[in-house]
């Protein structure tokens, strides 16, 4: 049987109101970022000492979120699951959408966000920013071609081998953002090996959340019928990504514990009377893993769509405070140029670096996530991204029938 | 037009030619003349030759002789247009003066710290555009007009030796040291006095303050065994910051 992929209407009030929220958010990022250009990045938080700020954490948290989407998609077409067939195209969409709306917020906070062309043609091929740039260019490319491969029934052939690479890619791609912390050797928070694969482990979490919260709105505000299959599947994916997203947290910090050079910074970030341990374990362990995970399997909500809507929710804040602590924390610890003595200067050698961040930081990284949501939005209307139908029927006939 | 070209250009109209080294010498005299007979100095390249690694410019910093006066840091930012905007967050600061105590002894000392202008530079590593460069000489440089303000080199640099402008510069601009809003800039061993005959601007502060044997600084091709600092690093020694990161840096520290 084939399924009917079709547009959404689009003109209800619900979905312009929808628009025009996204656009009004998306329309105060620019404002703000043009703000902190004219100015110059003074008017920020942001310091000598702070060099990436509330920008970088959103970015990274869309760019890491934006491979992970793309699971459900991989998981239909590599690992053969039918039962996500039908959702390919719109986890396509999510993904391509979250990279464009982090790469927005990266590109704008860049100290000359007019010289983007410089940046396209002039490449030092031994930066991993640079190799990340190629990447994400290329994630692009390889998600346009599979959905073209979903979407064209000429194109079919295509389908595996597309999909197969994509998967690949993405892989790849999170890796490298991983590597960019991984390539400060002098900072102290980073210098680990865990760091790669903990990214990965954090983009199936971040982008399965997210994906799950599009495709829950997106079939209650257009009111077609989403059977319960689907949904359990994607709770279960998540469950089991939460549970991978912890482990590797926790190798990442015992095994960081037990390297003697780092025992400041962990210390400082996890035990610390700052900020940052109280958003560590308040935010990226209570409200990012283990509330969620519980919502997901007390007898109480985990049946229940409602309850997953939250736990999804605040996987996703709690991903974006787990990006703080990573990014902010993580250069908030001075470097150690002189170990074992103590170090003052005018330029804040030996200090913790303070970072007080600023409105339009915020502003310019919620205009990112709008500019994301927006770009899914306008996708659903103009394409056919959406199957009218996702009941358990549907999505999976052998299941069904055996179930009768 | 790229930084070195530019750096060129200014260089030429400055000097012109063969009177390059005359008056390298007559610029300043006593540093010139000081150097051991033979040893590479700088400005012996001739203007129009590309700069290639036969040498290796390197400063000394001996720990002992410098009495924090700051001397250097007013000289660099002097001659670079450096100034403070009253915001030392994110004030520029090229070279600054760091205090060390040792907890357990109580023993107190103080050294300057610049970009170390490292033989294998991080910054220049990560830096996705290529605007962080190391010449053939060893000098590491920002270009300003290639940068795009991403800031990596920042967080890759272990020595934080780099400062981003975090403002429009009005009026501080010298034709020599190009700097602009957005971009990311540290110290240039002062390439264009190098280039020039002359030594450092920090260099020669110190050895004005201090004398020639109460300086703290000693600049030179790392190269020639018989360059004053050369000479210096047989003799005594040198370590390195951070020598556990296998940088190989250009400037090298007695006494710590
Ligand atoms: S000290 Fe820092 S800025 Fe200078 S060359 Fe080394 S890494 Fe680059
Ligand atoms: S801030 Fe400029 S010099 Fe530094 S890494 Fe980015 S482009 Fe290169």
């Amino acid at each position: 049987m084939s399924v009917e992929f079709r547009e959404i209407e689009g003109k209800s009030m619900g979905y312009l109101g929808l628009l025009a929220l996204l656009g009004g958010i998306l329309a105060l990022g620019l404002g703000a970022a043009y703000y902190m250009e004219h100015n110059g990045h003074w008017v920020t938080g942001m310091t000598n000492q702070i060099v990436w700020g509330v920008p970088h954490v959103f970015a990274v948290f869309l760019i890491v979120a934006a491979t992970g989407a793309l699971n459900v998609a991989s998981v239909a077409t590599v690992f053969n699951r039918h039962v996500y067939k039908y959702m390919g195209r719109l986890s396509g969409l999510v993904a391509i959408s979250l990279l464009a709306g982090g790469l927005m917020i990266l590109v704008l906070d860049l100290g000359h966000p007019d010289r983007l062309i410089v940046a396209m043609t002039h490449y030092n091929f031994k930066s991993i920013f640079a190799w990340n740039m190629i990447l994400y260019n290329g994630f692009f490319a390889a998600v346009f071609v599979y959905l073209w491969a979903m979407m064209d029934r000429n194109a079919r052939p295509l389908y595996k081998p597309a999909g197969i690479f994509a998967f690949a890619w993405r892989i790849i791609l999170t890796t490298g953002t991983g590597s960019i912390f991984g390539f400060l050797i002098a900072r102290e928070a980073y210098n680990s090996a865990v760091m790669g694969p903990m990214f990965v482990a954090m983009s199936f979490a971040y982008g399965t959340a997210i994906f799950t919260l599009v495709l829950l709105a997106s079939y209650a505000w257009t009111g077609r019928p989403l059977g319960d299959l689907v949904v359990r599947r994607l709770k279960n994916m998540l469950g089991i990504f939460l549970v991978t997203v912890f482990y590797f947290v926790l190798v990442f910090h015992i095994a960081s514990l037990y390297v003697a050079q780092r025992h400041g910074v962990e210390e400082f970030l996890l035990f610390g009377d700052n900020i940052y341990s109280t958003l560590f374990w308040v935010g990226q362990m209570l409200i990012g893993l283990v509330v969620p995970f519980a919502l997901l399997y007390l007898p109480g909500t985990s049946g229940s769509r409602f309850w997953l809507v939250i736990a999804s929710l605040l996987v996703v804040i709690g991903g974006v405070i787990q990006m703080y602590v990573t990014i902010i924390g993580g250069q908030a610890w001075p470097l150690d140029l002189f170990p074992g003595l103590e170090e003052s200067s005018s330029f804040f050698d030996g200090v913790i670096h303070p970072y007080h961040p600023s409105l339009p930081e915020f502003l310019l990284g919620l205009g990112g996530m709008a500019a994301t949501l927006l770009m899914i939005a306008l996708g659903v209307k103009i394409l056919r991204f959406l199957p009218m139908s996702l009941e358990d029927h549907v999505v999976d006939p052998q299941h069904h029938k055996a179930a009768d | 037009m790229s930084n070195e070209n530019r750096i060129d250009t200014y260089r030429r109209k400055l000097l012109g030619g063969g009177a390059a080294l005359v008056a390298g010498v007559t610029i300043a005299p006593g540093v010139i003349l000081n150097t051991v007979a033979q040893a590479a100095k700088p400005g012996d390249r001739p203007l129009d030759r590309p700069v290639d690694d036969s040498v290796r410019w390197g400063l000394l910093v001996d720990a002992n002789k410098c009495d924090g006066c700051e001397k250097c840091v007013t000289a660099c930012h002097e001659t670079h247009g450096v100034k403070s905007h009253g915001r030392p967050e994110t004030d520029a600061q090229w070279i600054r003066v760091v205090k060390l105590r040792d907890r357990k002894t109580g023993y107190e000392q103080q050294l300057p710290v610049m970009c170390q202008h490292c033989k294998h530079p991080p910054c220049v590593d990560v830096c996705p555009t290529g605007a962080s460069m190391k010449r053939a000489d060893g000098i590491v440089l920002v270009d300003k007009h290639i940068c795009i303000g991403c800031r990596y080199c920042m967080m890759a640099c272990p020595y934080k030796a780099r400062s981003f402008i975090h403002e429009s510069l009005e009026g501080e601009q010298l034709p020599h040291a190009p700097r602009g809003k957005g971009t990311v800039e540290s110290c240039t061993m002062c390439v264009y006095r190098v280039d020039n005959g002359q030594q450092p601007a920090c260099v020669e502060a110190c050895a004005a303050e201090h004398g020639e044997e109460g300086k703290a600084l000693i600049f030179g091709d790392l190269k020639d065994p018989n360059s004053e600092i050369s000479q210096q690093l047989k003799k005594y020694g040198g370590k390195q910051i951070r020598a556990d990161l296998k940088l190989d840096t250009g400037v090298r520290y007695q006494g710590i």
